[in-house]
């Protein structure tokens, strides 16, 4: 995996000293806390209900096992013991003072760690496919690429003070496994037909209030001008984005009033220009960083395993996934134990997945958009083991794309945007569904729940989608159905009136329900409520 | 007339160039389409940089306002005027703070003019925070991948 060299260290460590300096001026009152806030923010700390919250970027989700650790020491040095894995692949602790802020970053500077832009009006931490670099689908790793355009994201002068916040991400298969079309920018690596790499883009997808799928806006870019074209699209949405209403600030809006036809106009014209300027980094920049993502020795070795113990061929099948190397798969370690708060690790289970990712994956790991960490790279041979310590530190749920796999926000338990909470329902329903045994009835089911309309909880996405809202002063929750984040990428439409916390708990089970009864062979629920159509379920919900 | 608009040379806090400042009021950039004899504009958040281009020659002032710290609007028409190969006094006026001075000049801004006045010492610090930079931008300052393929 990458490595800084002098120059990305000593980006880091100024950062740090920067920031030092801005807390000091804040302390002095030479800034006011309007003039602090985009500051701090761009460091990754928010002020949430109850205490600070800090944001640790993991670029594109890849970890080593020095660094899981230091994640690990800094929940128990600044925070209660544990972290909260997040839909961008990054990490957020709950509990952090202010005095201390500094302090962890200069930790996290040890180990090649920031929380820079991981929030602000800026380009935020970009996001790739988890199995980067292990899928056997993928084009190329598309790690290089996500980290070409770190580089040229961070401390970017033009794009600081952008009209909102921009996420990017970065894949390289047909499959999508990183919710690229809701992003600002989505990226697939592509190989043309002469076999010469370039990028496919797409622009203005998002979630949030306002959900839309990203159009395509070019179907190859020469990857010697990969940045120049990003630089065009952020420009276009820098001059234009609208900057009156912080709810329409989005680039989705933009491309949305503009038509897509236009702002690709605007942004073939903006690009010919930055062309002409030379904005490029040199071409020997991506080959040196390609370098970094070579990979591992592999070796070959058997390519089954003994599944005499039922779990074990139960967890092997839900949670592994085909490697590139027939020896291999990759190893999914669910952060959803039924009844479990989505996403959340303690220091000891993260120490835990750091030793074996030491042992066992070449000393790489993962975070997934699902808020599940991963071992990319673990021989067959070795899944026993691997198994064997992930079921004892209580990381062993053979749950991954189940109904028990949530995605959820943080809610109202922590967060001060949220209406509702969304992590004790999300308990409620991966424990009612493993004890009654029907999550592996119900097979593929992605259920993802947001507490307030920002949704980041990725409700709109969701085969099942619950929003928590306010009603007259009491929590409600619509339900929807429908949505997608893989390349059958499609919004989730609302049901109909919504429900208190039992009565979407019953209604989640009622849609199961409809299912079950009306699946044909391999059908999962999505595709049936494509075929079926909404009504069945309706009928079953308000009849 | 429009001679209340801009900022006079009193006011400008950080300068780096060795010229005479232009001390004339500024006009905005609709009155330059108009005024053949105008040689110092003001762009607010919403123009469009790109309208001064056939303009340049004769322009030894551009002011980029600031009314918000968070529109950052005039870091992209810094740059596209020093694109289009501006070489006169490019000056940010209005909501600059000490944290934004660095990427201003890399956008090519080299004189400012905050509304209010910024500690000499912090903002000292600040135009050198940066020791290195990853991207191209304005100033044509080498960047890190520059300096690791450098022959």
């Amino acid at each position: 995996m990458y490595r800084y060299d002098q120059y990305d260290q000593a980006m880091v460590d100024a950062r740090v000293a920067e920031f030092r300096d801005q807390a000091r001026r804040r302390l002095e009152g030479k800034l006011t806390e309007d003039q602090f806030k985009p500051l701090r923010l761009m460091n990754g700390l928010y002020l949430q209900l109850h205490a600070y919250m800090l944001r640790v970027a993991i670029p594109y989700g890849t970890l080593d096992a020095r660094q899981l650790e230091m994640l690990a020491d800094i929940a128990d040095k600044y925070d209660r013991g544990y972290g909260h894995f997040t839909t961008r692949q990054n990490i957020q602790y709950n509990w952090i003072k202010l005095d201390d802020c500094a302090d962890a970053l200069a930790d996290l500077a040890t180990v090649e760690m920031h929380a820079i832009q991981t929030s602000g009006n800026c380009i935020r931490n970009i996001s790739a496919d988890h199995f980067a670099g292990a899928a056997a689908d993928e084009v190329v790793d598309p790690r290089p690429y996500a980290e070409l355009m770190r580089q040229w994201s961070s401390f970017h002068p033009e794009f600081t003070y952008l009209p909102r916040k921009f996420k990017i991400a970065v894949i390289a298969s047909e499959k999508d496994r990183a919710a690229m079309r809701l992003h600002d920018i989505g990226v697939r690596i592509v190989r043309n037909a002469a076999g010469e790499i370039g990028a496919e883009f797409y622009a203005g997808g998002g979630m949030g209030r306002t959900p839309m799928i990203a159009p395509l806006i070019r179907d190859f870019v020469p990857i010697d001008q990969f940045i120049t074209y990003a630089e065009a699209c952020l420009r276009v949405y820098n001059r234009y984005g609208r900057r009156d209403n912080k709810y329409k600030a989005r680039i989705k809006i933009l491309v949305h009033e503009l038509g897509a036809e236009e702002y690709i106009r605007q942004v073939e014209e903006e690009f010919a220009h930055l062309l002409s300027v030379g904005v490029e980094p040199p071409r020997e920049e991506l080959a040196r960083i390609t370098e970094y993502f070579a990979p591992p020795a592999f070796v070959d070795g058997p390519k089954t395993v003994d599944r005499s113990d039922p779990d074990f061929a139960l967890w092997v099948d839900r949670n592994t996934h085909r490697h590139k190397h027939d020896a291999y798969v990759s190893a999914v370690i669910s952060l959803k134990p039924a009844g479990g708060i989505p996403g959340d690790a303690t220091s000891g289970q993260m120490r835990v997945v750091a030793r074996l990712a030491r042992e066992y994956s070449f000393d790489e790991l993962r975070v997934m958009h699902t808020q599940n960490l991963l071992l990319p790279h673990v021989a067959i041979r070795d899944l026993p083991a691997v198994w064997q310590a992930l079921d004892e530190a209580g990381l062993g749920s053979p749950n991954k794309d189940t109904i028990e796999d949530i995605i959820a926000c943080p809610g109202l338990d922590y967060c001060s945007l949220a209406n509702a909470r969304s992590i004790p329902l999300a308990q409620r329903i991966s424990e009612r569904f493993a004890a009654t045994g029907r999550t592996e009835v119900v097979g593929e089911l992605k259920l993802k729940i947001s507490g307030c309309i920002n949704a980041c909880g990725h409700h709109h996405a969701g085969h099942i989608g619950i929003l928590g809202v306010d009603k007259k002063g009491k929590e409600n929750f619509q339900l929807s159905l429908g949505g997608s984040e893989a390349e059958d990428v499609s919004l989730a439409k609302i049901t109909g009136p919504g429900f208190d916390e039992d009565g979407v708990i019953a209604a989640v089970e009622t849609v199961t329900d409809v299912y079950l009864a009306a699946r044909t062979d391999g059908e999962r629920f999505l595709d049936t409520y494509r075929r079926i159509g909404m009504e069945p379920f309706k009928e079953a919900l308000y009849g | 007339m429009a001679d209340s608009l801009g900022t006079s040379p009193d006011e400008v806090q950080f300068r780096f160039r060795d010229d005479e400042p232009v001390d004339h009021a500024a006009v905005t950039v609709d009155s330059v389409l108009e005024q053949t004899n105008a040689t110092a504009v003001r762009i607010e958040p919403g123009d469009d940089a790109r309208l001064l281009l056939p303009f340049l020659d004769r322009l030894a002032l551009v002011e980029v306002n600031f009314p918000a710290f968070g529109d950052g609007r005039g870091y992209s028409a810094a740059r596209i005027l020093r694109e289009a190969g501006y070489t006169g006094e490019l000056r940010a006026v209005g909501a600059v703070l000490i944290d934004q001075l660095s990427h201003m000049r890399r956008c090519g801004f080299d004189s400012f003019a905050p509304d209010q006045r910024l500690d000499e010492e912090d903002a000292a610090r600040a135009f050198a925070t940066w020791e290195n930079v990853y991207q191209r931008a304005a100033d044509a300052r080498r960047t890190i991948a520059d300096k690791r393929h450098e022959a």
